[in-house]
């Protein structure tokens, strides 16, 4: 069973289809204590890191991702839910959950027909094997909607890139811990796979 | 580097998929929840639905209709058509849909564009304009913004047009050409971008 984060940030019912389409059984939850005792957890996420900081905390649910972090469940944070596992962002003074060390900065393009939001499909290329990618092909397309772009401290956190301007982490992770800046819901087949392999993912990363 | 896009857009009226020339002569050519399961496992890169249904009490077909494809298709899409404020944007987003499109509503009342950007964000507002040629002076582009699914002239220029929706918040801008729809024979490329 995998518990789907609800903090009114959008896009857990897309998740949540996606999750029904791949007969993967889930739940849709905002409720911090039974998010206490998930065994694997998605924690999407579109809009704004601020407002989605504010209401995490509003609800507990900042204190419960932190704790099963630490108890070592699956997790895969989806764009903004990727953006927030780091310690800060560029959108907000908050700080964020600091599962993964590092900071979100905004796109800065030098060439103006580089448009912010970066949106629409790019190609993703894994930068180390991890189980829940094994499956990326070079050349395999994801789909993005963002202004932001994770940059976790350590490279060895970054497990996949896509270049928009710059070179950026397109997925991150740590032990137990991923999360794809791009809508794997939303991205065809390579997405349902990579959803697919979290769904059977035992956490460990090697 | 971002990819180029291959978008389909659905016309459904009443529920059903159909085809029209130039924006008349409409004819039912199926079902769009199996159309649009069938272009995504072709590959298809996003879709764009507008309902043309002309009376509002058959509007709320339209929800069942994105209800259904955001089950069976996993590929971002919007939906259009009689849409006119943030509640009516609101419901179709919460059916399934990614983003919507504003047309007419929009040039009645070019506010809604930064309602329904504020409330979602820019990603999710397409401008979606109806633009015909016209000889006239007082259209630079030389082409129109023509509304209500092409019965209604607006005297509008459609790159100004489109500047202002951007300015209002419009995050993309779909170009439907009334004189090129359905006539097979290739995009309207004379239409200055």
């Amino acid at each position: 069973m995998i518990h789907v984060v609800d903090y009114d940030a959008g896009n857990q019912t897309s998740v949540k289809r996606a999750l029904d389409h791949l007969g993967v059984a889930s739940i849709i939850t905002s409720d911090s204590e039974e998010l206490a005792r998930a065994e694997r957890i998605i924690f999407p996420g579109v809009g704004h890191a601020h407002s989605a900081l504010e209401t995490l905390r509003e609800r507990g649910l900042d204190v419960a991702l932190k704790s099963a972090g630490a108890r070592g469940i699956p997790i895969l944070g989806i764009c903004v839910g990727c953006q927030i596992l780091l310690s800060g962002s560029e959108e907000t003074d908050l700080p964020c959950l600091d599962l993964i060390g590092g900071r979100c900065l905004r796109f800065r393009p030098d060439d103006p027909d580089l448009k912010v939001p970066h949106m629409g499909w790019n190609e993703l290329c894994a930068s180390h094997g991890h189980p829940v990618l094994r499956h990326l092909r070079p050349g395999d397309e994801v789909y993005f909607v963002h202004s932001y772009y994770p940059a976790p401290g350590d490279e060895r956190d970054v497990l996949a890139t896509s270049r928009y301007g710059v070179e950026f982490a397109a997925v991150i992770g740590r032990e137990n811990i991923v999360a794809t800046q791009f809508h794997v819901e939303k991205s065809g087949p390579v997405g349902l796979k990579i959803l697919g392999e979290f769904a059977r993912w035992d956490g460990d990363a090697c | 580097m971002l990819s180029k896009r291959l978008i389909s857009c659905l016309d459904v009226r009443d529920g059903r998929l159909v085809k029209s020339v130039r924006f008349v002569n409409t004819k039912d050519i199926g079902d769009p929840v199996s159309a649009a399961r069938r272009y995504y496992e072709a590959g298809l890169d996003e879709l764009v639905f507008y309902d043309i249904t002309a009376s509002s009490d058959q509007r709320d077909i339209m929800l069942d209709v994105v209800e259904d494809v955001a089950r069976q298709v996993f590929i971002p899409f919007s939906v259009g058509g009689g849409l006119r404020s943030v509640e009516d944007c609101r419901r179709v987003l919460g059916a399934g849909a990614e983003k919507v499109n504003l047309n007419t509503a929009a040039v009645a009342d070019p506010d809604v564009i930064s309602e329904v950007a504020d409330a979602f964000g820019v990603q999710a507002v397409v401008l979606s304009m109806d633009v015909k040629a016209s000889p006239a002076a007082s259209i630079p582009s030389g082409y129109e913004i023509v509304t209500h699914g092409g019965r209604r002239n607006t005297g509008m220029d459609a790159i100004e047009w489109a500047r202002r929706g951007e300015a209002l918040g419009a995050g993309e801008i779909v170009v439907n050409s009334i004189d090129a729809d359905g006539t097979l024979e290739g995009y309207e490329l004379t239409l200055p971008v």
